[in-house]
């Protein structure tokens, strides 16, 4: 077994020094080959949450947008087709009211503000109840709201009397999906009025 | 030669496996085995780290003075689940995602850390990365085996395949579930390791 | 005489009072076997069947080949944590879900710890928390009491399910509709309303406890604490706010309250040995249940309570030693 390096300051000090600045180099080197491919994945998984709620569009824009009494904006994502007609509009909308807080999804709306698609983001609600909103009101799930539009539609669960089926047993769940379902929808009008403005 | 790689292999692997008889490293095994393939690409994330952090601390082990050779072995170990990290997240993008916190928290895993402690600084680099590997191997091993019990008990399915419709036990796939189902297999594993 | 009064719990050694103990408890768990037929009809029967058969089966087997032990089912400890399982069940529930339970309940929450005597937890309440984390819908679907006649209804497959008064008052104050249809506290006192089996009759609760108190299976120190600080922690949240939360009375009379403070929290082996240690072990309980339920994401949390207490109860009994005999 080979001797064992001394332990004097001044071995002590020169070894790890050397070892922090190889490694510091070393991490360097793979941070510059990954920061591209990172970048693409995180814009990637986005564009494939906007691809999964919206009909087929060309080219996106996104904008922010403020819904009255809320202090953070609404990201809003505006698709257009090739002769740049808005074909939907893209909302990453949330609630506060979930049984365990906040949930945040991704809803499509069409021109119009009928609803193409949704997608679940973030949830705490309690697994096997309230965690099934990400099929539960989907095209073939119990509780549909595709295709509904919150304008004419009463999209609020048929306790309150509306058109929506709640999740058995997670009534607030399902409340709170209607709710950040109300607010994305306030949110589309909003990044609506904007578009056609400018 | 080929017998001493055989005898680190079997302590690796079930006589000293790591989750199931040394018991270190509990905080990914219960935090991230709510499914077979989080446990495995957790156990081969650390495979990796455990391998090259032992070769490169067994190669270093005649510079690196003795009184600092905790903080050398973690500022080498940093460094490769750094890496490790970056590259996950640049080319595996889903897995990352659910392994989440756990991919930093490889740093603080006991084992790897125990490995360069007890075997490494001790052992030529040759053996010593046959350690990571075989020590690596059994960590995975016990991550899917836990994985794929409480995915099965808890979600019905098997490698993301689903059996049954619905939801099965959902403790399985909470924290509680973790604990019961890492009891009940080493209670299997010891009772078939000490016959 | 007062110097050889039997107290608390430390009676596990002996073989016979163990066996007259626990045939005792089984005979205060009947009226409320009574009272649960006669609101949910014969599925309440099928379900403590099953529950107990195959928590004695349970036991069998692991005695027999697990363990390689005597086997020790005829000490009705097991025909206990059935009753109290099923008595903590929805009765519409499936049998299956009834097994999973008992197995549960007699292989995690007991065996595995060496048996009768050794368990940290009760055992029927291990079993009930870990299937309402697993099945929390079905373990959340109550059939409504269908009244006196419920045991001539031909069958509650199609009986209505209704929340219970607890889950309803929960769900209205997050809300903040507070004028809710609450049960009468008459309805509350018989039985009259949504819940497990047998937690809705306080009556048949009472008649149960107060055998157990005159065959001295029980002291009364734990349940009058545990539904004391319940009482008392509840009526100063009522006073403050009695639209954000339940009034006192209701408060103990609905949920699992009384089945816990009577039958799950006095369990002599999972409870402190002195008395003072049993007040104070009463009184945590009775804390954290109003606690999780008013600010916890269960709307129910009676078992949870117990089940912390009981891991605090070697340090419970550290503090309050009983006074040692003839000293």
């Amino acid at each position: 077994m080979a001797k064992k390096a001394e332990s004097t300051l001044l071995n002590m000090v020169l070894v790890l020094t050397i070892i922090a600045v190889v490694s510091a180099a070393a991490l360097a080197m793979i941070n510059n080959v990954t920061e591209g491919p990172i970048k693409d994945a995180k814009q990637a998984k986005t564009e494939a949450a906007i691809k999964q709620v919206l009909p087929k569009f060309a080219s996106l824009k996104s904008t922010k947008v403020l819904i009255e009494g809320d202090k953070d904006s609404t990201n809003c994502n505006l698709a257009y087709d090739a002769q740049n007609n808005l074909v939907g509009i893209a909302v990453e909308g949330s609630t506060e009211e979930g049984f365990s807080g906040h949930i945040g999804i991704m809803v499509g709306f069409d021109a119009e503000g009928n609803i193409t698609g949704y997608n679940v983001l973030e949830t705490q609600e309690t697994p096997g109840l309230g965690s099934k909103a990400g099929e539960w009101f989907q095209k073939d799930g119990k509780g549909n709201v595709i295709g509904k539009n919150p304008g004419t539609n009463n999209i609020t669960v048929s306790k309150d009397g509306g058109e929506v089926d709640a999740i058995t047993a997670a009534t607030i769940s399902s409340r709170a999906f209607c709710n950040a379902i109300a607010r994305s929808y306030q949110a589309f009008q909003l990044a609506k009025g904007g578009s056609n403005n400018e | 030669m080929l017998q001493r790689i055989g005898t680190i292999a079997k302590n690796g692997l079930i006589k000293e496996n790591p989750t199931f008889v040394l018991v270190l490293g509990m905080c990914p095994t219960l935090g991230v085995t709510t499914s077979a393939i989080n446990g495995m690409g957790m156990g081969l994330a650390t495979t990796f780290v455990l391998m090259m952090s032992n070769l490169v601390i067994s190669c270093l082990k005649s510079v690196i003075p003795d009184k600092v050779r905790i903080p050398a072995f973690i500022v080498i170990i940093a460094t490769f689940v750094t890496m490790l990290s970056m590259v996950m997240e640049a080319y595996l993008p889903a897995l990352f995602e659910s392994l989440g916190l756990f991919i930093p928290l490889i740093v603080v895993n006991c084992i790897v850390l125990a490995r360069a402690e007890s075997f490494a600084s001790k052992n030529s680099p040759f053996y010593s990365l046959m350690d990571g590997l075989f020590m690596g191997l059994g960590f995975t091993l016990a991550l899917t085996l836990l994985g794929l019990v409480r995915e099965l008990l808890g979600s019905g399915s098997a490698f993301g395949m689903k059996f049954i419709e619905g939801d099965a036990m959902l403790l399985f796939v909470l924290a509680p579930g973790g604990f019961i189902g890492l009891g009940l297999l080493s209670a299997i594993v010891n009772h078939f390791r000490n016959k | 005489m007062k110097l050889l009064n039997v107290s608390g719990s430390p009676h596990v050694h002996s073989g016979e009072s163990v066996k007259r103990i626990m045939w005792d408890v089984n005979i205060a768990l009947i009226p409320m076997l009574l009272t649960a037929i006669l609101f949910f009809g014969l599925d309440a029967l099928f379900v403590s069947l099953v529950s107990v058969c195959s928590c004695l089966l349970f036991q069998w087997l692991i005695e027999k080949f697990l363990m390689k032990t005597r086997t020790t089912i005829s000490d009705g400890s097991a025909v206990i944590t059935g009753l109290l399982l099923a008595f903590n069940l929805p009765s519409g529930l499936p049998l299956w879900i009834v097994i999973i339970g008992a197995l549960v309940a007699i292989g995690i929450g007991k065996m595995s710890f060496g048996g009768l005597g050794k368990n940290p937890f009760n055992p029927a309440l291990v079993g009930r928390v870990f299937l309402l984390i697993s099945f929390p819908v079905q373990m959340t679907t109550w059939p409504t009491p269908q009244g006196i006649g419920g045991i001539f209804a031909n069958s509650t497959i199609d009986a209505a399910t209704g929340a219970t008064p607890l889950a309803a008052f929960k769900e209205a104050v997050k809300n903040g509709t507070a004028n809710l249809d609450m049960p009468s506290l008459m309805d509350a006192f018989l039985g009259h309303i949504g819940g497990s089996m047998g937690e809705v009759s306080a009556i048949a609760i009472i008649i149960g406890g107060i055998y157990m108190l005159c065959r001295k299976v029980i002291t009364w120190h734990i349940p009058v604490s545990f539904i004391g600080t319940a009482l008392v922690f509840s009526a100063i949240l009522w006073c403050v706010n009695p639209s954000h939360y339940m009034d006192p009375i209701t408060t103990i009379l609905t949920g699992g309250l009384m089945l816990g403070a009577v039958f799950m929290a006095t369990d002599m082996v999972t409870s402190p040995m002195s008395k003072w240690g049993q007040v104070v072990f009463g009184a945590g309980c009775g804390l954290l249940t109003i606690i999780i339920r008013n600010w916890g994401s269960y709307p129910e949390g009676v078992s949870f309570a117990i089940l912390l207490m009981n891991a605090c109860v070697p340090l419970i009994n550290k503090g309050f030693k009983p006074k040692r005999f003839a000293k």
